[in-house]
């Protein structure tokens, strides 16, 4: 049950008798939507931890960061989430007392002598509200482990993890505990459904662990298993489902509880290509409507760039890169990210921001575009002798203009 | 199903990984393998033949080296016994309250199943309540089975039962279930709770594998004697000694089984904020459940086993009928009732795999609000079908008991078929067992008892090191030496003797057997059928028509050890084969192999590893069949026990049976290693993968 099944089972999505593909023919909202309590915004922040006081952010900053930070989640600038500070991971026999202070100790031939390895190396990052942050790296890169320090599912090394401000290492287990079960959600790669229970029964069972009743945590569940598009499977065992369903379901269980924080460690990995696209679109939808903070692993490039605000790319423990996709197409800082990053259509991730003209006297009666769009989105509008297209700022005024001639550039890159 | 080790070493992974470097030499391989062994036979040989007027000591040890581990131990056992106290009450005050426990919800289930529910002890008790009619039960058992499975399993159970009561073992029978009833969930529930000590604290599962190993590998006699003394004759005695017996397969597959949960389950734990319970009973265990089936089967099999040496002290029962059948060479009655337990058998097990594989019923709103008897329709049927089989039974005595005029028996027709045997062909058996006597069993029991244990020791930790290394080496040679230190060198040696005779035969006759089967899909299911049943029949059924046909003696327990353990040899042979990669096979042929070259080049040699695991369970079946030969009068460690036994001597018997318990480690700890070794060689799993 907890291996990925073939993709030759059913796959069928939705309730039986209808065409419904999981949020698709509810979530677009129409208005009457937003007047139901879960999804307004004081529901989804009951359970919030006092706001931490922003803080300088301590990111390992990439040679792109000096292009104006451009993505939706940099331009709010929301405060820091969660944040590590010089967190190690190594493991092996001792490693606890290995000293990862003394910087002569750390290069990964050091450590490979002293029988250990260094998983995570030296990380320091801040995930902003609201953003999705994306963990991207080879396989064995240390994003499980990044992640399971994040979480505190292994304890780090060294380093500090703030979450909300708190210090998650000092927090007794009582204490993680109660983090665990009201702020955070994890969704993993194998699923992790439990096989005695129906669907139903997993995703209420956080909600059952927490003592909750049998008939609310159960409403509750039913609410969360609707929204995955699962509606009219409650009954059934993880074993019946196909793979993309069962980690709808693990998906659903990690949203009972309404976390803040939301780790998904490689969601999508062990579904086959079709399928995963599907869940992606279905992952921006849901994101679209809860707004959480998200830390996303993949190995899978073009999964990052389709969901992340920013990423972190992982090399041997360490991060080696950290900005928006644009960022890290445009201005890969190593050979390593460059060599990731080289199959990537340019005006899939380059921003209209990037290239426009800071003009302010803008054509009357031209198209317009935001300039958070990428330029492949603003390239159609060019198609009948159009020039110039008016780019709009975040509340809709004029930011500038973007001519045929700089999205051509950009397409000519590939 | 007697799997006493096969579990450790089943731990061994056989994925098949890349072949491993050539260079992965054993421990010592530093060493030139040769000559070590060369210089070590020699020495061995030198000692043995000419040793013997110099160095006495080295053949028989001497009085004055001996350990008086049985006179510790039976001091120990009176101290136990007289003396021990825990202030409040007594050692033996807490062992009988124990027994008590365990006797009252025995009486209890007994009172349903047979003797009604009494008012009273004795002769004088008087019944208040009749027992569930035969009718009630089979009735009850279909209802379960086809909650648990459907028509099929119900059709099973149902024909299970109506067997005990067609042949007239309907009373025997409820008086064995009502133990197992009672054993059965003790043994599952104690196995577990050990499995998830062990899985939680190291030290506990340190302490725990060799107790593990001790109480299976130790023969059931050995620790009837202090079992009885603490806990007194009768029922509960027997279910304790059951418990025993059956209990550590299923610590050992908890133990396994609760490891295999994969570490995202762990996560997921932790992540939704499980308490440590919640994690053990929410998470783990249910986890763990098909692995954790596998025990619950274990226990069951196990539980059906001990029944006759139960019926010894005290159980009653199938196992009993067995034993007074045995006594009075009643083959028909002997098979019968081994027959009735192997029907029993099946029934449990099967619902019990039932339950494991069933899916669990959400209950639906609409439904929570019906009716109770509509809600529970097996309960609701079941009551009443209780209730008007009851009232039935008071009316027609019938209905209450099955008539005996419905009876059926073999009667003497198994008895006749050995007796025309006997008739026809007794100068020709006889002159088999004569020339197999003479020329082989005595000449080898000679040979085995004339070598020097000293010398014996030494080749033992020398093969223990070439196999496994310094541990395993020690090992072999402590548990060896401590054999003889005991003063039971000559016994072990003949017990050695007895099993290897045995066990050799066992494998002549299986190996090909499985060869043959393990090709060919219908031989091969008759062939499992047939194993199934010669492992689920109670090992004393055996006997009776080896002693008939070749009267008491060596020759007659070989016969009927050889019967009883040849079932592993032909299982793992066929196993093994049937696992080996289809694809060598083809590249096999592809290279223009004969069928021959095919068996014995590819083949046999990849199913080595698994035909050595058999053959480790044939030794340790043989083992534990030796103890029961001891009733036809061999002369090995099996009858030292049965003689402590009778004689209710706790110190002798215990040191005889761990000197048996000390062969079947020794005799277990090599192979597997040589196993394992075999399956690095042929590269089907990684040194790394074997530690
Ligand atoms: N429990 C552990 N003990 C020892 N080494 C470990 C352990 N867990 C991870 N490692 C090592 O740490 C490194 C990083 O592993 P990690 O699982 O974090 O990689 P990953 O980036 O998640 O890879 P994947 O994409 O395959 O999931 C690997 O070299 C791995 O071998
Ligand atoms: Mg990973």
């Amino acid at each position: 049950m907890w291996s990925p099944t073939g993709s030759t089972t059913i796959r069928t999505v939705g309730p039986p008798g209808s065409n419904s593909r999981f949020l698709a023919d509810w979530l677009p909202p129409p208005c009457p939507l937003w007047r139901q309590p879960f999804f307004s915004f004081a529901f989804w922040r009951r359970s919030e931890f006092p706001r931490p006081v922003p803080r300088d952010d301590p990111i390992v900053q990439s040679s792109a960061t000096t292009s104006p930070p451009l993505s939706p989640a940099a331009t709010r600038a929301a405060p820091a989430k969660l944040e590590c500070r010089g967190v190690w991971k190594l493991f092996g026999a001792g490693a606890e007392r290995y000293s990862v202070r003394d910087p002569n100790a750390t290069d990964s031939g050091k450590l490979a002598a002293a029988g250990l390895v260094g998983a995570v190396r030296d990380v320091n990052l801040a995930v902003r509200d609201g953003e999705i942050f994306v963990i991207m790296g080879l396989s064995g890169s240390g994003k499980s482990t990044l992640v399971r320090c994040l979480s505190r599912l292994v304890e780090p090394t060294a380093g500090e993890i703030l979450f909300n401000g708190e210090n998650l290492l000092a927090a007794g287990d009582k204490r993680m505990i109660e983090i665990r079960r009201h702020s955070m959600g994890m969704v993993f790669q194998h699923f992790a459904l439990l096989p005695h229970l129906s669907v139903l029964g997993n995703v209420a069972f956080p909600l059952e662990v927490q003592g909750m009743a049998r008939a609310a945590r159960e409403d509750r569940a039913r609410e969360m298993i609707e929204l995955v598009g699962l509606g009219g499977r409650e009954g059934f065992f993880p074993r019946e489902l196909s793979g993309g369903q069962q980690q709808r379901v693990g998906i659903a269980r990690s949203l009972a509880v309404e976390p803040e924080l939301w780790f998904l460690d490689e969601p999508f990995s062990a579904l086959d290509p079709l399928i995963r696209q599907e869940m992606q679109d279905e992952f921006m939808r849901l994101q679209s409507v809860l707004k959480k903070t998200i830390v996303f692993i993949t190995h899978d490039f073009d999964e990052a760039i389709r969901l992340a605000d920013r990423i972190a790319i992982m090399k041997d423990g360490a991060v080696v890169q950290l900005g928006t996709p644009e960022d890290l197409v445009m201005n890969p800082a190593t050979d390593y990210v460059a060599e990731f990053t080289k199959n990537v259509t340019r005006a899939k991730v380059v921003r209209v921001a990037s290239v426009m003209e800071a003009a302010t006297a803008a054509g009357e009666g031209t198209p317009t575009i935001a300039a958070t769009a990428t330029v492949s989105q603003a390239a159609g509008l060019f198609s009948d002798g159009v020039s110039t297209v008016t780019v709009l700022g975040a509340h809709g005024q004029p930011a500038g203009r973007l001519t045929r001639d700089a999205v051509v550039n950009v397409l000519m890159l590939g | 199903m007697t799997a006493p080790l096969a579990i450790q070493t089943e731990t061994a992974t056989t994925a098949t990984a890349p072949p491993p470097a050539a260079s992965q030499s054993a421990p010592g391989g530093r060493w030139p393998a040769r000559l070590l062994w060369g210089i070590a036979l020699a020495a061995f040989i030198l000692l043995w033949q000419f040793g013997k007027p110099v160095a006495d000591w080295a053949f028989k040890v001497p009085r004055d080296w001996r350990i008086p581990a049985q006179r510790w131990i039976s001091d120990a056992m009176r101290w136990l016994l007289d003396e021990a106290s825990f202030g409040l009450f007594t050692f033996t005050d807490l062992t009988r309250f124990i027994a008590g426990a365990i006797e009252a919800p025995y009486r209890f289930i007994l009172g349903l199943l047979s003797t009604g529910i009494l008012d009273g002890r004795g002769s004088s008790a008087t019944q208040l309540l009749p027992p569930l009619s035969w009718i009630a039960v089979i009735g009850v058992a279909m209802l379960i089975g086809h909650y648990a499975g459907g028509r099929r399993l119900a059709a099973l159970v149902g024909g299970c039962f109506a067997f005990l009561a067609v042949f007239g073992q309907w009373s025997a029978a409820m008086v064995t279930l009502a133990s197992i009833l009672i054993a059965v969930p003790i043994g599952i529930l104690g196995g577990l709770l050990l499995g998830l000590a062990a899985f939680r604290w190291r030290p506990v599962e340190a302490a725990l594998r060799p107790l593990l190993d001790l109480m299976q590998t130790v023969p059931v006699f050995a620790y009837l004697v202090p079992i009885l003394f603490l806990f007194g004759f009768g029922p509960s005695s027997a279910i304790i000694a059951t418990i025993v017996y059956a209990l550590p397969p299923m610590t050992r597959i908890s133990l396994l089984a609760l490891r295999a949960v994969p570490e995202e389950a762990h996560e997921l734990g932790r992540m939704t904020g499980c308490s440590k319970r919640q994690m053990t009973w929410r998470i783990l265990v249910p986890s763990a459940m098909p692995g954790l089936m596998v025990g619950v089967n274990q226990v069951i099999m196990l539980s059906l086993n001990m029944v006759i040496i139960a019926s010894m002290i005290g159980a009653g029962g199938l196992g009993f009928e067995v034993l007074a059948a045995l006594r009075r060479l009643d083959i028909g009655a002997g098979f019968e009732a081994g027959l009735a337990i192997v029907a029993l058998a099946i029934a449990l097990d099967r619902l019990s795999q039932a339950f494991a594989a069933r899916r669990p019923h959400h209950e639906s709103a609409e439904e929570r609000e019906r009716s109770i008897a509509k809600r529970h329709p097996y309960l609701a049927s079941g009551v009443a079908l209780i209730l008007i089989s009851t009232l039935a039974g008071l009316v027609s005595a019938p209905l209450q008991a099955y008539p005996e005029a419905l009876q059926i028996s073999s009667g003497t027709i198994g008895s006749d078929i050995v007796g025309w045997i006997n008739v026809h062909f007794f100068d020709q058996l006889e002159a088999v067992k004569n020339t197999l006597l003479l020329n082989v069993l005595i000449p080898f029991k000679r040979f085995l008892t004339g070598l020097p244990w000293i010398g014996v020791v030494g080749l033992l930790a020398l093969a223990g090191f070439r196999l496994g290394g310094w541990r395993l080496a020690l090992t072999a040679a402590a548990l060896s030496a401590l054999i003889a230190l005991t003063g039971q060198w000559e016994k072990a040696m003949i017990t050695v003797y007895l099993c290897g005779i045995s066990v050799a035969i066992a494998c002549l006759i299986g190996v090909p057997v499985g060869i043959l089967a393990a090709g060919r899909e219908r031989l091969w299911k008759a062939v499992e059928l047939v194993i199934d049943t010669l492992q689920t029949l109670p090992s004393f059924v055996y006997l009776m028509p080896a002693v008939m046909l070749f009267r008491v003696g060596d020759f007659t327990a070989m016969i009927a050890v050889v019967a009883y353990a040849v079932a592993p040899a032909i299982r793992y042979t066929a196993y093994g084969l049937r696992r080996v990669d289809p694809h060598l096979i083809e590249a096999g042929i592809a290279a223009g192999a004969t069928p021959w070259q095919l068996l014995t080049k590819v083949r046999l040699k990849l199913a080595l590893p698994e035909i050595l695991l058999g053959l480790n369970q044939t030794i340790m079946l043989a083992l534990s069949m030796l103890v029961i030969t001891a009733l036809v009068g061999t002369r090995d460690l099996g009858q030292e026990v049965y003689i402590a036994l009778t004689k209710a001597d706790t110190g002798r018997g215990l040191v005889a049976g761990l000197a048996v318990a000390f062969i079947a480690i020794i005799a277990d700890r090599l192979i597997s290693a040589g196993a394992a070794r075999l399956r690095v060689r042929l590269g089907l799993a990684t040194a790394e993968e074997i530690r």
